[in-house]
């Protein structure tokens, strides 16, 4: 029993970034029709900018900043850096092949993918960088918490559930309540009948980039709270996010919720019920058996598009 | 009915093309304030592109769009949009997975956040349907229910001009003459319209003028009274 509480904890915890990641994938595919393969490198280039900023912030140890302040700023700063690389990819490796064979983006995305990856190797080398977080404080995110039976909730745990479904939330929100918002979903499910309406679907795509990319900051920073990072990541943990949207039905945004959960308990109890060594390959046969039996997700349905 | 001959709308000289086809050709339209003038002409004839130019979805390769006098050829739709147009798409284009609401709401997309609620009256006062059915999914409703939507999504936005392509398209007579009782009511208040029709009897009987066009070309215009009585137009259809 204590096992199974354990795995669960570590899907949720896992999941809770998967579906971060996958909301990037889901929101520009929806608008663009796009497989935005360098997402993963702007979750990678999120747990880098949030490792430079403890470092500014005078490391783990001794941080010039009380502890939830530094959560709060690292988490800030990965956002923001990863918005701006976001709307940079779109501007300069999209947006010009926008009227192009559905191929040509697909291709620049693989290319900006390999880009940021062997720039961030060049210009940071390949070692694994930790934020060790278990220095804050003497270790209080680590200690404190509470227990489910036997096993011990850390706060660090906490703190990354609690703060990605408020992200989840606060997105949910803007998309189903905001202009903006509504203007997205319009624009995902007809850009011409939207722009008939005077919906910019330039500031819309941007808009897509912006949040996207911002997610997968947050993800970068909750993610390396607990587990190094280093220069190639992105390429397996956006094969991850990518496999969490279409688990969910990519372009679906809550269906990139479910399916980031779904796969973090996917990975997580195979972990433990059947081997690390294979829980990275079940991830694959996850994605494989999807994109060929249930291509639509699990929250797929019917399109209901009429006439 | 009350066209005072300021002209609303104006193409000069327009050619169309998609890549290398030459679609419209030398089109000349006007549409005076307050006008209701249909467009009709054969499928294929390049009604909706002449549609699509006047929004800047397709740009002219030459000639001039202006509205209300001032050319915005080069403008990108979405000031056009605030300039005063509007338009109920072929094939009504609702955004399905959105509530009814939503989809007037998309309507007033460029309008104020102050003047939402007087838009949403205004609309809903002339089809009491869509504030019943607000919450209803507009890709559920029925072909005159969507029709509606369209037509209630498009005057969220206060239009000077309104566009409409082949509105009575799938709708059971009796829904086509209200419908046109309706494009009737809103003309009358004021807006200018350019109606897209394949159905000539119906759409001249309200219109005030009327264009045709064949292969992207304008081969008849005149006043509707007219042009009702005119052999030419039944040759026109014919030779499409
Ligand atoms: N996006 C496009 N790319 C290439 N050709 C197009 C495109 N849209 C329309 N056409 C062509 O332009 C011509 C005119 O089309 P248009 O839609 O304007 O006709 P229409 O008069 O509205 O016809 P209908 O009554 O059938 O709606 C047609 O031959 C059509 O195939
Ligand atoms: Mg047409």
């Amino acid at each position: 029993m204590d096992t199974f509480i354990q795995l669960t904890l570590n899907g949720l915890t896992l999941g809770s970034v998967y579906a971060l990641i996958a909301l990037g994938y889901s929101l520009v595919y929806g608008i663009l029709k796009l497989l935005n393969f360098a997402h993963g490198d702007v979750f990678m280039v999120g747990t880098f900018i949030g490792f430079g900023a403890i470092q500014l912030l005078g490391g783990t140890v001794n941080p010039i900043v009380p502890v939830w302040t530094l959560l709060i700023l690292i988490t800030l700063a990965a956002m923001a850096g990863c918005a701006v690389l976001g709307v940079v990819i779109e501007r300069f490796a999209y947006r010009p092949l926008r009227d192009a064979p559905r191929i040509a983006p697909l291709i620049s995305a693989l290319g900006v993918s390999f880009f940021i990856a062997y720039s961030m190797q060049l210009l940071f080398g390949s070692e694994l960088r930790n934020y060790d977080t278990f220095s804050l404080d003497g270790g209080a995110l680590y200690l404190e918490g509470f227990d489910i039976g036997n096993v011990r909730v850390p706060m660090i745990r906490i703190i990354t559930i609690v703060s990605a479904f408020v992200m989840m939330i606060l997105l949910w929100l803007l998309v189903s309540r905001t202009r903006v918002g509504k203007a997205m979903r319009a624009t995902s499910f007809d850009r011409e009948a939207a722009a008939m309406m005077g919906i910019d679907i330039d500031k819309v795509i941007v808009f897509a980039f912006v949040l996207g990319s911002a997610l997968a900051g947050a993800a970068g920073v909750l993610f390396a709270l607990r587990i190094p990072t280093y220069a190639t990541i992105g390429f397996l943990i956006g094969l991850k996010g990518f496999t969490a949207a279409v688990i969910g039905g990519i372009g679906s945004i809550p269906g990139a919720m479910a399916g980031g959960l779904v796969l973090g308990f996917a990975e997580s109890y195979a972990q433990g019920y059947i081997s690390t060594r294979w829980s990275d390959l079940l991830v694959f046969v996850i994605l494989i058996l999807f994109l060929v039996f249930r291509p639509q997700g699990i929250l797929g349905k019917a399109d209901i598009r009429k006439v | 009915m009350s066209a005072n001959g300021t002209p609303m709308l104006e193409l000069e000289g327009i050619n169309t093309y998609y890549g290398q086809i030459h679609i419209l050709q030398d089109e000349n339209i006007v549409v005076n304030e307050g006008e209701l003038v249909c467009l009709l002409g054969g499928n294929a004839s390049g009604k909706s592109t002449t549609l699509k130019t006047i929004l800047g979805l397709v740009r002219p390769r030459t000639g001039t769009v202006r509205l209300a006098g001032e050319d915005v050829t080069q403008l990108p739709t979405a000031h056009r949009i605030k300039r005063g147009l509007a338009i109920v798409p072929e094939n009504r284009r609702l955004f399905g997975p959105m509530t009814v609401l939503e989809n007037l709401e998309m309507g007033a997309y460029l309008r104020p956040k102050a003047d939402l609620k007087a838009e949403f009256e205004r609309v809903y006062e002339l089809f009491p349907l869509l504030y019943e059915r607000r919450t209803q999914l507009a890709g559920t409703m029925s072909g005159g229910e969507q029709q509606m939507v369209a037509m209630g999504r498009a005057l969220m936005s206060q239009p000077k001009m309104l566009l409409m392509d082949e509105p009575s398209m799938g709708l059971a007579p009796i829904l086509v003459e209200k419908s046109f009782e309706i494009i009737k009511h809103v003309n009358e208040s004021g807006v200018g319209m350019l109606v897209v029709e394949q159905n000539a009897n119906v759409s001249l009987s309200i219109a005030d003028r009327g264009y045709v066009l064949s292969t992207g070309r304008v081969v008849l215009e005149g006043k509707a009274a007219d042009l009702l009585q005119n052999e030419e137009l039944r040759k026109a259809y014919l030779g499409r």
